[in-house]
């Protein structure tokens, strides 16, 4: 049984492999956003030292590996989730004698290992040589945060899940969807680190899971979290993902009852 | 005259379609505004940690994206190609397209024509009118002309891009990936170019010319900067012109070499 669910990883390897033309040109979009922020945060520094406990160099190695984060983390459980209702095909899923919501994270698992050997790891080395970025020297920080990003990926996998699951009560959650996209892009600090949030917000923030899926790992990597603390900013990331599996299951578990299938 | 009747058979048509999911209509357009927002609170939360961006302040930077907004929701409104390879190639409607009389552009651009953008454009007429009065500005009404025909450029400049663009598909129907690569360019001609280097600055100025779709026209009414680009805001409208014919130049042969996808 155990080996039916890596084979899950395995194909969507394969799938994705099939499209990796595709992705080409995504390391050139995603350098192509890097070198935005990269100019306007050199804009905004100035003459600035630091700003909220950002040199200008931990700043671009931040943007950089949050995008390229990003493209590791980002994939569209929620619209396949969504689709398998909408179309009814979830009703096929459901007698075959796997739990469906772990065949999807391992779906996510496995398009996030395509996602991390063909698209973040070859665009960090391009970023690299486009922009000053510093990477981290201490190869402790480096197993750090490859651990923080595999739990980075789990959280906004959940939180795809979810987004999707709503399908089963309101028939369209299209608007749900991008929103959660826009609500997951400006929160989880790839846009700005949570730190230049003004202190409401970032009050705010420090309560809700977003700020684990970029925020938390590209700060332990830029080196403005440091290391001794690096552990238990990873016992957070690791606690939302725990704490995310209860409305998982509750939702799963109440959609289960009132899954309509309209036509098929 | 028959492409304003038409003009306005397609916009009822779409009416029809569109008010039998009204839920849908409204999802929508919150979610275009709140990307739009996003951009926004970006430029608002970084104002708090520096008085200026590359010599402008807060007031001006968000009337530029103001301005942006403006020509921007009105392309998004008329010129929605984004799925044209697919949808017209690949499956063939083009031929469709090609069997009738009025000019195929046309038609393509009114049967994906989005009204609801237009809210985005609204929206960044608030924002800007908001802005003029925190900068105090004076307001003559001879700007309201100006602001018409800096707002047209930008659009034929967009429209011109996208035009071409969309020709490419007449020439290779396997996705080439460049369209979402110039729909990310563009970011770039939101905010003042002179935070960009050299390279960048030229290409956004006269290869991809997005800096008319935002901050040159818009720095006309603004204080002179020390580069003075507000000299190059006469020139939207003629870079419209331009790119717009060289776009629909590129498309009109495309169409004369389209041969049909073949199912």
């Amino acid at each position: 049984m155990k080996s039916a669910y890596v084979d899950f990883i395995r194909i969507r390897f394969l799938t994705m492999l099939a499209y990796r033309v595709n992705y080409y040109s995504g390391i050139v979009i995603y350098a192509i956003n890097i070198g935005a922020y990269y100019f306007l945060w050199k804009a905004i520094f100035g003459s600035a030292e630091t700003l909220q406990g950002f040199t200008l160099a931990q700043m671009t190695t931040y943007i950089a590996v949050s995008w390229m984060a990003r493209a590791f983390y980002f994939n569209n459980l929620d619209r396949e989730i969504a689709n398998d209702i909408r179309d009814g095909s979830i009703a096929m899923q459901l007698i075959r004698p796997y739990s469906y919501l772990l065949v999807k994270m391992m779906q996510g698992l496995g398009e996030g290992l395509f996602r991390l050997i063909l698209f973040m790891g070859p665009g960090l080395v391009i970023v690299c040589l486009l922009f000053p970025v510093k990477l981290p020297k201490d190869p402790v920080v480096w197993v750090i945060y490859f651990i923080m990003l595999l739990f980075s990926l789990f959280i906004n996998s959940q939180l795809n899940i979810l987004t999707g699951l709503a399908a089963f009560f309101v028939e369209n959650n299209e608007g749900m969807m991008r929103m959660k996209r826009v609500l997951v892009d400006l929160f989880s600090g790839v846009l700005i680190p949570i730190a230049f949030f003004p202190g409401w917000l970032k009050g705010i923030m420090e309560w809700l899971p977003f700020q684990a899926i970029t925020y938390l790992p590209s700060a332990v990597f830029t080196g403005r979290t440091p290391l001794d603390q690096a552990w238990g900013v990873l016992g957070l990331q690791v606690l939302w993902f725990v704490i995310l599996l209860v409305p998982i299951l509750f939702t799963w578990r109440a959609a289960r009852k009132r899954l309509f299938v309209q036509g098929g | 005259m028959l492409y304003a009747t038409l003009f306005w058979e397609y916009i009822k048509n779409y009416a029809k379609t569109r008010l039998t999911y009204r839920a849908d209509f409204w999802v929508e357009v919150l979610s275009d505004l709140m990307f739009q927002a996003t951009n926004l609170i970006f430029i608002l939360v970084v104002f708090q940690h520096t008085p200026s961006l590359g010599g402008w302040s807060e007031s001006e930077v968000i009337f530029v994206y103001g301005f942006f907004m403006i020509p921007y929701g009105i392309f998004t409104t008329f010129f929605g190609m984004w799925n044209f390879s697919e949808r017209y190639i690949v499956k063939g409607e083009m031929d469709r397209i090609l069997t009738r009389p009025a000019h195929n552009l046309f038609q393509v651009l009114l049967e994906n024509v989005d009204p609801p953008s237009l809210i985005g454009s609204v929206v960044g007429a608030i924002i800007m009118a908001v802005c003029w009065n925190d900068l105090g500005m004076a307001f003559h009404w001879y700007y309201v002309l100006i602001m018409l025909v800096f707002v047209l450029g930008a659009v034929l400049v967009y429209g011109g891009i996208y035009t071409a663009l969309s020709a490419i598909s007449f020439f290779s129907d396997a996705p080439t990936g460049i369209v979402p690569l110039i729909y990310n360019v563009q970011n770039y001609g939101r905010y003042p170019v002179n935070i960009y280097n050299k390279t960048i600055r030229f290409i956004l100025t006269w290869l991809l010319p997005f800096a008319f779709v935002g901050v040159i026209p818009a720095s006309y009414f603004l204080e002179k900067k020390a580069d003075d680009i507000s000299q190059l805001a006469w020139f939207t409208p003629v870079m419209g012109i331009v790119v717009f014919t060289l776009g629909l130049m590129l498309w009109n042969y495309g169409v004369k070499r389209y041969r049909g996808a073949g199912s």
